[in-house]
């Protein structure tokens, strides 16, 4: 296991160095320039060049990724072209309010999705699976900011049992968790339900039976360990889309987050914070896979042995 | 009597696909139960225990008397305290009967904890035991392994061991050595029969190698699509076979001496359950005897000689047929 570990830590890294010139390279090819936003009305040529010379602009673009992947591996991301701040303190404003709505939402969606998933396998076919799955279908087509809306409008405006909007106190996280929540939900729901009913039709779960051990005992000790190995896939991937794909979500309800955080910079041009979040997203995506690898491991000594 | 089965007739949907079978099996007999795939051996199997109903069959008639209680009408959770203690299952492929992401202990384990009520450590060590006695080296270390870490012979004795963790009465072996190697085979079969005569366990051999019948039964009961053929001692059975099926069977066997091209297979297969015909023989289609009769009407039973056969040509008894070689 520890073997096994190590070697998929050691293949990320050139995985992370790929990603870190791609993410440069992208930023660099964008058309538009940060200096643009900073000039004063009327600037001159001798202004611009200044500016640029100062954020090191200038200089020849590998010299430019060496600096800032050199300054990067220590911690850091430079300033902030228009923010004018650490773009470090920057991302460190951001991640806590998006690892805690990203955080808990995968809570909610591999805990409420896998209970759905396990539900509607055990009664494949009845009326209940159908149910489940009917609603979980048509959660899925809904798009987030619209549920966003709507629930605001229940919980807030209506019941006034939430705030509408803003990221004070934990009540402020239940309706967007709930939120990006909901759509998890349904995915993991239909992952689930499909590899139970996958796994319930192998032939050690006859030998099961036969060896008189309960229904409910064979689904959840035995079934649903097989049937979590993709679904232990599905959730890592999503680890790095939930961090940083949380936009609509952030934008409804008026919260901070790397994905607003990502998009302003964007607007602005502001280079350093664009390249810094991207990475982090990219890492993010990365240290994702490298959990549902470890975890498909740590459940499937198949995985262990090399075999799978 | 351990198990006596008179008249299971069961359905799936509108399939019928079996009809009124009856055999018996007492401790310390082996009863093998044989026929060309599709002959309703496995259903037989899985309808013993009530485990037919996980595929969607319905017992629709007969009785099936386990120790003198009716096992047909009983209820699930009844079924499901005998299934693993006295009734336990060996099923055909070992390579896929184990659940991979648990350890051989654990899976071993689970039967004495369940039916016998051991802790975790009193278990495991019955474990080790009951595989040592199954002559696997390094018992300890196995129950420790995953079931992709062992062979395949290994792995039928694992599940052989889970049969005997709760001291079983009865066994059924869903064809135990179909999936694995021929020197294997042996060995697997040597193991169930010792089984039978060292603690007087009633087995139920399900095959369709009439090698392997010859060697380790005591009883025999030929099925074909759904019926009964023929049943009764093996001795009288490969001595002088009454049913032109079991003769045929029979003659599949490969011997010593044999001249090349001598050996037979049966011509033409066994019908699908959806074209079973109800009022005549069944294998009158494949049987070179039949005539006019057998195909519009069902054979009674005869029993003569301790033989029961169903056929209304049968052959001549006590003495073997021109086509069965001694």
């Amino acid at each position: 296991m520890l073997g096994f570990a190590i070697r998929r830590i050691l293949m990320l890294v050139p995985v992370f160095l790929a990603v870190s010139v791609i993410i440069f390279l992208m930023i660099h090819l964008l058309p538009g320039d940060p200096i643009d936003n900073l000039l004063k009305i009327g600037a001159g040529p001798e202004q611009r060049a200044a500016l640029t010379a100062k954020y090191g602009l200038d200089r020849p673009l590998y010299e430019q990724y060496a600096l800032w992947l050199g300054n990067v591996l220590q911690g850091d991301f430079g300033t902030a072209i228009v923010q004018r701040r650490p773009v470090a303190s920057l991302i460190g404003q951001a991640l806590p309010y998006s690892l805690a709505l990203g955080g808990l939402a995968l809570v909610m969606s591999t805990v409420l999705g896998v209970t759905v998933g396990v539900i509607a396998a055990s009664a494949k076919g009845s009326w209940l699976d159908q149910g489940l799955m009917g609603g979980v279908l048509f959660g899925s087509m809904l798009p987030n900011f619209w549920i966003g809306l709507l629930l605001i409008l229940i919980f807030s405006v209506s019941l006034g049992w939430t705030p509408v909007s803003g990221a004070r106190g934990w009540e402020s996280l239940i309706l967007p968790v709930v939120t990006i929540g909901l759509g998890g939900t349904a995915l993991v729901a239909r992952v689930t339900r499909v590899a139970m009913i996958d796994a319930q039709s192998r032939d050690f779960v006859m030998l099961l039976h036969a060896k008189g051990v309960h229904p409910v005992v064979i689904q959840l000790r035995h079934v649903l360990r097989h049937a979590l190995i993709p679904v232990v896939t599905i959730l890592a991937l999503r680890i790095g889309w939930i961090l940083g794909g949380a936009v609509t979500v952030e934008v409804v309800f008026a919260r901070p987050g790397l994905g607003s955080l990502l998009i302003k910079s964007l607007n602005q041009h502001d280079y350093p914070v664009v390249q810094a979040s991207l990475l982090i997203l990219a890492m993010a995506v990365l240290l994702g896979t490298l959990l549902g690898d470890l975890l498909q491991a740590a459940m499937d000594p198949r995985i262990r042995d090399g075999l799978k | 009597m351990l198990l006596e089965v008179k008249d299971l007739s069961l359905s799936i949907g509108i399939l019928r696909l079996l009809d009124r079978v009856s055999f018996a099996v007492d401790r310390g007999q082996v009863l093998g139960l044989v026929g060309e795939s599709g002959s309703g051996k496995s259903l037989t199997a899985l309808a013993l225990t009530g485990l037919v109903r996980r595929i969607g069959g319905v017992v629709t008639g007969g009785v099936i008397l386990f120790d003198g209680q009716d096992l047909a009408g009983l209820p699930e959770p009844a079924l499901r305290r005998l299934r693993g203690k006295r009734i336990a299952f060996i099923t055909q492929n070992p390579m896929s009967a184990l659940d991979a992401l648990k350890t051989i202990g654990d899976q071993v384990d689970q039967v004495a904890r369940l039916h016998l009520g051991l802790s975790r450590r009193a278990a495991r060590a019955r474990t080790v035991e009951i595989l040592t006695r199954l002559r696997i080296p390094d018992a300890a270390q196995v129950a420790r392994a995953y079931p992709h870490q062992l062979s395949g012979g290994m792995k039928q004795r694992v599940v052989i061991a889970m049969a005997l963790a709760a001291d079983a009465e009865l066994i059924i072996a869903d064809e135990p050595t179909t999936a694995l190697d021929v020197t294997v085979q042996a060995q697997i079969v040597m193991i169930l029969a010792d089984l039978v005569r060292q603690r007087q366990i009633g087995l139920i051999l399900i095959t369709h190698d009439m090698g392997v019948v010859a060697q380790i039964c005591d009883l025999v009961c030929v099925l074909y699509a759904g019926r009964v053929a023929e049943s009764g001692p093996v001795e009288t059975l490969f001595a002088a076979p009454r049913h032109p099926y079991s003769a045929a069977l029979i003659g599949c066997i490969p011997r010593e001496g044999m001249a090349p091209g001598a050996l037979k297979g049966i011509p033409g297969g066994v019908p699908s359950a959806a074209a079973y015909g109800d009022a005549c023989c069944r294998f009158a289609e494949r049987c070179p005897r039949a005539d006019a009769l057998c195909r519009r009407t069902r054979p009674p039973e005869r029993i003569e000689g301790g033989m029961t056969v169903a056929c209304h040509h049968p052959l001549p008894l006590l003495s073997a047929a021109p086509e069965v070689a001694r």
